[in-house]
């Protein structure tokens, strides 16, 4: 990839609306591979694009899905208007969720996605205020070594 | 390798929603936990659930999944059904079991 300028795009997402979920990151992913990003880049941003995006929908009222690619690194960055985290530590924790009954029965909410994003991401970071919402910035770098 | 197309014919699937019927299909995963399908399921596999709501196409984009099979005589919801059209993915539905069309897959795949 020969990205002289970094490249940005942003996305609304709307709290609760589980019937679009999924476009941002769709659209993130289909752009990265325009790109000419790596395979394996591709793949992995948009992992951690998705399981993002589904937090918003599920917990948040609305939020943002903005990204920043360069030669360096793929930086996608969540903001929402969201209940907060209280403790981040435990949900970061594989298998705790807060996610309402009707939401598992979906299949979500088995708390896996937040590690699933620490997973693919080479750096994750959440900030969060109980109350307000939650930023959350995944980078994942473009070059192999 | 086995294309999606193949698998519809050998192990006898009903086409929903046709989209690249020519996808290899590289293996199978099988969950109804969708977070488990985005941690867990590999590029190509074939997904074998009975969820039937819209998210499945998502996730299947995201994860490059080859096709959706919905087992035990479910259908997917008609908004499933738009949303994979325009996504360009194949959903399948059959009356078998999740345990049945399991198992004839699994000796479809081994026996290439």
């Amino acid at each position: 990839m020969n990205i002289m300028d970094s490249i940005e795009g942003c996305f609304q997402l709307m709290g609760g609306d589980f019937t679009n979920a999924g476009t941002a990151s769709s659209e993130l992913k289909s752009t990265l591979s325009k790109l000419g990003v790596s395979q394996e880049v591709v793949r992995r941003a948009a992992i951690a694009a998705f399981e993002a995006e589904m937090n918003v929908i599920i917990h948040a009222v609305a939020g943002t899905m903005h990204y920043v690619v360069s030669s360096e690194e793929v930086r996608i960055t969540l903001t929402d208007m969201g209940p907060g985290i209280e403790d981040i530590e435990l949900a970061m924790q594989e298998g705790y969720s807060t996610a309402p009954d009707w939401v598992r029965e979906m299949g979500w909410g088995a708390g896996m996605g937040l590690p699933n994003i620490k997973k693919n991401a080479d750096r994750f970071k959440i900030d969060s205020v109980v109350g307000e919402g939650t930023t959350l910035e995944i980078v994942i770098y473009t070059r192999k070594d | 390798m086995l294309k999606v197309n193949d698998v519809i014919e050998k192990i006898g699937l009903d086409i929903r929603v046709s989209g690249d019927m020519h996808k290899h299909v590289t293996g199978c995963y099988i969950s109804d936990l969708l977070s488990d399908v985005m941690a867990h399921s590999k590029d190509g596999e074939l997904w074998i659930t009975l969820q039937t709501h819209p998210n499945i196409v998502a996730v299947a984009v995201i994860k490059g999944l080859s096709c959706i099979v919905i087992t035990n005589g479910r259908f997917p919801e008609p908004d499933t059904v738009k949303k994979a059209e325009s996504e360009n993915i194949t959903i399948l539905t059959t009356p078998k079991t999740t345990f049945e069309t399991a198992g004839l897959l699994y000796n479809l795949l081994r026996s290439e």
